[in-house]
């Protein structure tokens, strides 16, 4: 029997690099908290940009929200939009430059409160765009206000006695319904806690970029993610209460293609 | 007997210690280091390397892209 005997060194030296982090994200350090899930969804988004090729030809629109800085992460063009404006502002862009892959990367406060009405109406007129809406049922970077994903007795600094819905609402399923909107070729939920989730995430995303290559209108791509901060979890439980309290509300799998 | 092994390569510096790694590793390799990086933060390191296989777990749910991967497969010898 032959033991193995490499060291790590020497397999650093004759083996094959099976994972790096791609070109297109830029080499600063990313302003999350530790754990945050925005950074995975950057670097699969990023990843299919560069898989694809088209890192020259793609303009993302950034939101306001933890992610505001996504154009000093990610290595492409971008713009950043007002709060909520994401599809409007990319929908001006597309149209200018009809040739050109364009995306938004969009929180839940951002997509689905103060920007519902730009998010439906893009839907709406089927615009050819790729949507990325990041899910953590809360408003990151102001202090972990409720956003209307917020999950029914779950707390935050504004329901600090947990989501009532008798006077707050329930919280809202925005990729369901865009999904009945005819514009929309593609919605989808996935999430980026598990290495098996974060490899369906990145194919999700790769097939609504094909979408938008093959002129098919809207895809919109939610991702349940964390805010451990928010919730005041570590990070190791953020995931863990994603895993076992979004699902069932937001569950994952492909609502309409 | 041939075996599947790998390495790992950390960006200690980037590494925000938020242990997500660590837990994901299917062959336990990785630990949070007892001193800080120049941000305060523990970062993870290989502390049981040998078990390495290059699955690349680690580095699918790095929030800040810490990780190289290396994966060496020996030659089957009939
Ligand atoms: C017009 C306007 N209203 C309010 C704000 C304050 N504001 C900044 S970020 C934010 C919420 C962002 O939450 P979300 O979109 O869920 O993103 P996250 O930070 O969780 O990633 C709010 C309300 C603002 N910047 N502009
Ligand atoms: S506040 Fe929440 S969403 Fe924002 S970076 Fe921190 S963990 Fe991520
Ligand atoms: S490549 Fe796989 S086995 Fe090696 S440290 Fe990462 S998760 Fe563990
Ligand atoms: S997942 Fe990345 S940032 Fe978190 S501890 Fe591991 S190497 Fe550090």
């Amino acid at each position: 029997m032959t033991t193995s005997v490499l060291t790590p060194e020497e397999i650093i030296k004759k083996g094959k690099v099976v994972f790096k982090k791609t070109k297109l994200i830029n080499d600063v350090p990313l302003s999350y908290c530790p754990g945050c899930g925005h950074g995975v969804a950057h670097r699969i988004l990023m990843e299919v940009v560069e898989e694809m090729g088209i890192w020259e030809d793609t303009i993302g629109v950034a939101p306001v929200g933890c992610s505001v800085l996504a154009y000093d992460f990610m290595n492409i063009d971008m713009q950043q939009a007002a709060h909520g404006r994401a599809p409007a502002v990319a929908t001006g862009i597309k149209r200018v430059y009809p040739e050109k892959y364009v995306f938004t990367y969009q929180g839940d406060g951002d997509l689905a409160a103060i920007g519902t009405a730009e998010t439906i109406h893009a839907c709406n007129r089927g615009e050819n765009i790729v949507i990325i809406f990041i899910n953590n049922g809360i408003y990151g970077m102001t202090g972990g206000q409720m956003a209307p994903t917020t999950l029914e007795g779950m707390r935050s600094s504004t329901s600090p006695y947990g989501r009532m819905v008798q006077t707050m609402g329930y919280p809202i399923k925005i990729t369901e319904m865009v999904a009945m909107l005819p514009g929309v070729a593609y919605a989808t939920r996935q999430a980026v806690h598990e290495a098996k989730y974060v490899r369906k995430a990145k194919n999700a995303i790769k097939k609504a970029f094909e979408n938008q290559r093959d002129k098919k209108g809207t895809s919109i791509i939610e991702i349940v993610s964390n805010c451990n901060s928010g919730w005041k979890l570590s990070p190791v439980e953020a995931n863990k209460w994603l895993d076992e309290n979004m699902l069932d509300y937001f569950p994952l799998g492909d609502i309409k293609k | 007997m041939s075996k599947v092994r790998g390495a790992v390569v950390i960006d200690t510096e980037a590494c925000k210690g938020c242990n997500l790694c660590v837990v994901a590793c299917p062959t336990d390799v990785l630990k949070l280091h007892e001193h800080v990086n120049l941000k305060g933060y523990n970062p993870a390191y290989p502390a049981n390397h040998d078990a390495c296989t290059g699955c690349k777990i680690c580095a699918l749910v790095c929030p800040d892209m810490c990780f190289t991967v290396y994966q060496y497969k020996p030659e089957k010898s009939a």
